[in-house]
């Protein structure tokens, strides 16, 4: 394994905290224009909605000056400046609908915040939890599995991905997704050698043995699993991509992406011939202006002309009707953006996530031991793959599932995971920019 | 294990760029598309969102915007709406709009090119785009006495300034009420519509340009006429075959007067005095004799089959494209498979008017911005065709004022002033009373008007009816409109 010589020595709090007034700055300055265009006037709840979040991001710099000094300086601010601009438009939103979604998102940021914060005071060598493989794994699939479960599983648009206690609604797999990352990356960094290595060549590919298939197949039927039981194309995608990522960077065989494409691809061909309700998703992402789609496909063509709508530069914050699409403030609050914002605001938005999407990957790289590696490799790029299904279900790259875009669209379940997930790949940043004790090389 | 975590970062890379490209692909490429689609909402309230601006006549407003307390933020109202429903159509919710509404959308609703730097303004300013006022040349007093005059008859009336072309008045009845298909109520809007669909009457269609076209009878004899003359063969005082019933050849049918009886004695008549008493044997005969593709070419130089727009798009007038002689016979007196608008008509009369000079007839008198000061557009009398030359046209008036004054067309007398007319009786075929036609410009010696009036059906009186009883009255009424000003 080659180790990479750390060569940043700095701990660049101080650029993180220009950042972080940046997208404090812009968040907050939203805020503000929001209640212009739509009220007329500066809502009086601007301070302590823009207090609330500054006192919230300015606390986890805080705790990383104390224990984590020197972890990704931008990795912070872009979480901020997402989640920002979710409250915003979820504000927007609420102005429209008379509802006060933005409140609770808020609040819901405040429990995710404080999650980072424990993990991150908890947690001070990410390598401890490679101890937790076996026991993430049993957690992990459980909480995968718990909505299948009658009572407490709910069917909620179709997709049967949420559990439910009296008012409470959570989306277990948000959860789960953390632990299997987990998992994967401690299973995988002690089988890595046997997977990689024994088997023969076909074609050019390092094929591997048939009882080394075992775990990949395991992973394909419970994601086929999550398709036809619990109906979410997003999920199994999510956990299935997750899976073959990380087995690929544990493994360095190109034969595995083949492999799991293939298996993944099989498997959607052979659910969308079966079940009625995938022939439907794929007919609404197909034709969804067809007389005979139109009324599924509402909320699809609606997200269309939302962003049609908003054109190069958008109607600006408040000027649009984002609140004619149905559940704007979750499944649709890309469109939202795309419509106020205009393909500007898409693009400031998706490079946001690429480069925090890209500081997990770098950090992945820095990391000096494999357990780290894999699991920064694997959060980060769930964090890619959440953006690419939400966001290609609504532009139609895919067909439309049941993921949200990560910090910025309303729930709490999603907040929860990816703070923490944040919180993680800070910790894991921090270990693989701190000073090398010695010169290391592979 | 970093080599596969730097492809990892690519195929990152890669999924972020599909999405960079499908967002630009809906909010680029393919948004003009998706927001001019029928089922946008959103368009619509874009588009309705918007201080439309009104459509104006003599300065005051027959259709203007006004601020409600619903998602469309204003509401289109209509005002002496029957009157000018032909003229203003609607806007709608539900369905396309019509009529000015429709032609100058873009003015009115403030997205017109010509309007590009007042919105560059307003994107800096943040100022909501408003709309353009569209100011009408329908003066409202003749359109209120062309409406009247036509009681509860269905038909056409149009009149122009034969000089500039000017639309004096439009108007096509029955009218319909366009507030009734501009409200926020889809359920009632749908009603409504299907309700004016399905009358008999089509009160939808605006008879004077773009309804279904009418056979002109007798009024077109003034196209006949004119190619005779132009040819050079015919005066006004050329003798022409008149007979009681002209034999028409390669058939045994024949041509026969409305009258009984020849047209002048031992069956010969003047050119003037065949028009003065609309004497169908001899414009057949002089049919047969210079043809249906002189005929043809004239009816074309006042504007037969070419397309034309006010802006409201004018249905072409036809006349048939190969003709046997019996058929050009018949053609000749505006019969067999000639149709017409009824502004087609009102631009011959007006072109005989003005010398021989088409005038482009216009429906636009300016185009003011919002603000009612900067003119986006002033529309100049254009030159449409030449359509006969200043001595023909002389020829044609004398010939035309002979009608009026002696002929059939008695009715549209105006003491003190020379009126210049034409009247038809146009048959319909067994068992329907005759389309009753005037077209007429006054006054002969300097023409400030040029009509054209359709009554259908025989209007009141049925089949008695002719254009000399039923249209001629209307036309006065309306010229004595202008005139008095």
């Amino acid at each position: 394994m080659a180790v990479v010589t750390a060569v940043e020595t700095r701990p660049r709090r101080n650029v993180e905290l220009v950042l972080l007034v940046v997208s404090l700055g812009i968040a907050v300055g939203a805020y503000v224009l929001v209640g212009i265009a739509a009220e007329g006037r500066v809502e009086a709840n601007w301070t302590w909605v823009g207090g609330g979040l500054a006192v919230l991001v300015l606390g986890v710099h805080a705790v990383l000056r104390v224990v984590a000094p020197y972890a990704d300086p931008v990795i912070l601010p872009i979480t901020t400046a997402i989640n920002g601009l979710g409250l915003v438009v979820i504000h927007r939103l609420d102005i429209a609908e008379e509802t006060n979604l933005a409140t609770r998102q808020l609040l819901w940021t405040a429990i995710g915040v404080g999650a980072a914060v424990a993990v991150l005071w908890l947690v001070r060598d990410h390598r401890i939890l490679a101890r937790y493989t076996w026991t993430a794994a049993l957690l992990g699939f459980g909480l995968l599995l718990l909505p299948l479960l009658p009572f407490i599983g709910r069917n909620i648009r179709g997709a049967r991905i949420w559990i439910g206690l009296g008012p409470l609604s959570f989306q277990p797999g948000e959860i789960a997704k953390i632990l299997l990352a987990l998992f994967f990356a401690g299973y995988l960094v002690t089988a890595r050698d046997s997977l990689a290595l024994v088997g023969r060549r076909f074609l050019g590919l390092q094929l591997p043995r048939a009882r080394d298939l075992g775990p990949i197949l395991v992973a394909w039927v419970l994601s086929l699993g999550v398709l036809v039981f619990e109906r979410d194309l997003g999920t199994s995608l999510l956990f299935f991509g997750l899976f073959v990522a990380v087995l690929y960077v544990a493994t360095e065989r190109t034969s595995w992406i083949v492999i799991g494409m293939s298996l993944f691809v099989a498997g959607a061909v052979l659910a969308w011939r079966i079940f009625s309700h995938v022939q439907r998703r794929v007919d609404i992402w197909l034709h969804p202006f067809e007389p005979g789609t139109f009324e599924n496909a509402f909320q699809v063509v609606q997200g269309l002309y939302g962003m049609a709508s908003g054109g190069l530069l958008g109607t600006g914050l408040g000027e649009g009707r984002p609140d004619i699409i149905p559940f704007a403030e979750s499944d649709f609050i890309f469109t939202a953006i795309g419509e106020e914002l205009g393909l500007t605001g898409i693009f400031a938005l998706l490079l946001l996530y690429l480069i925090l999407v890209e500081r997990g990957l770098r950090t992945a790289i820095g990391a000096r031991d494999g357990f780290g590696k894999l699991l920064a490799a694997g959060l980060s790029f769930t964090i890619a793959l959440q953006c690419f299904v939400v966001a290609g279900g609504v532009t139609r790259v895919i067909p439309l599932t049941g993921l949200v875009m990560p910090f910025l669209a309303y729930g709490g379940s999603s907040l929860l995971s990816n703070w923490i997930v944040v919180a993680i790949l800070l910790r894991i940043s921090d270990a693989a920019r701190r000073p090398a004790p010695a010169e290391v090389t592979g | 294990m970093n080599a596969p975590l730097r492809r990892l970062a690519v195929v990152v890379a890669l999924l972020f760029a599909s999405l960079l490209i499908s967002s630009t692909y809906v909010q680029y490429v393919s948004a003009p598309s998706l927001n001019a689609r029928t089922d946008n909402r959103r368009t619509q309230f874009k588009e309705f969102g918007r201080d439309r601006g009104p459509i104006l006549v003599d300065g005051r407003p027959i259709a203007q915007s006004v601020e409600v307390d619903d998602p469309y933020t204003y509401q289109r109202k209509y005002t002496s709406a029957q009157m000018y429903s032909a003229v203003t159509g609607f806007y709608s919710i539900v369905y396309k709009p019509t009529g000015m509404e429709g032609a100058t959308n873009d003015l009115l609703n403030g997205t017109a090119d010509q309007l590009f730097y007042r919105r560059l303004s307003d994107l800096f300013t943040g100022r909501e785009p408003q709309g353009a006022s569209v100011e009408l040349t329908i003066d409202p007093k003749v359109q209120k006495a062309a409406w009247d005059a036509l009681g509860n008859q269905k038909g056409a009336v149009v009149a122009l300034d034969p000089k500039t072309g000017a639309i004096l008045a439009m108007v096509s009845k029955p009218g319909y009420d366009p507030n009734a298909l501009a409200g926020h109520d889809v359920a009632k809007v749908t009603k409504a519509w299907n309700g004016l669909l399905d009358d008999p009457d089509r009160p939808l269609d605006n008879r004077a340009i773009a309804g279904r076209l009418y056979p002109p009878g007798s009024v077109f004899k003034v196209v006949t006429a004119a190619a005779a003359l132009s040819s050079g063969d015919y005066t006004p005082d050329t003798l022409v075959d008149g007979p009681a019933s002209l034999d028409l050849p390669q058939t045994s049918a024949s041509l026969p007067n409305d009258f009984s009886g020849a047209c002048g004695p031992n069956d010969k008549v003047s050119l003037l005095d065949a028009l003065r008493i609309s004497c169908n044997t001899a414009f057949g005969s002089i049919g047969l004799d210079i043809g249906d593709d002189a005929i043809r070419a004239q009816a074309e130089k006042f504007g037969f089959g070419k397309a034309l727009d006010v802006p409201l798009t004018v249905t072409p007038s036809i006349f048939p494209s190969d003709p046997n002689p019996p058929q050009t016979a018949q053609s000749a007196i505006g019969q067999f498979d000639v149709r017409v608008s009824p502004l087609q008509i009102a631009m011959v009369s007006a072109g005989v008017a003005n010398g021989g000079v088409v005038m482009r007839p216009q429906l636009v008198k300016d185009v003011l911005s919002a603000n009612g000061v900067d003119v986006i557009q002033r529309p100049q009398p254009e030159r449409f065709s030449d359509a006969v030359s200043g001595q023909v046209a002389a020829d044609l008036t004398r010939m035309m004022v002979a009608v009026v004054d002696n002929g059939t067309g008695k009715r549209a007398q105006i003491p003190g002033v020379q009126v210049a007319g034409k009247t038809g009786t146009a048959q319909q075929g067994e068992g329907r009373p005759p389309n009753a036609w005037f077209t007429a410009f006054a006054p002969a010696d300097d023409p400030k008007v040029a009509i054209a009036v359709v009554v259908e059906d025989g209007g009141a009186l049925g089949d008695a009816a002719s254009g000399g009883r039923v249209a001629a009255p209307i036309a006065k009424q309306v010229i004595e409109a202008v005139l008095n000003r």
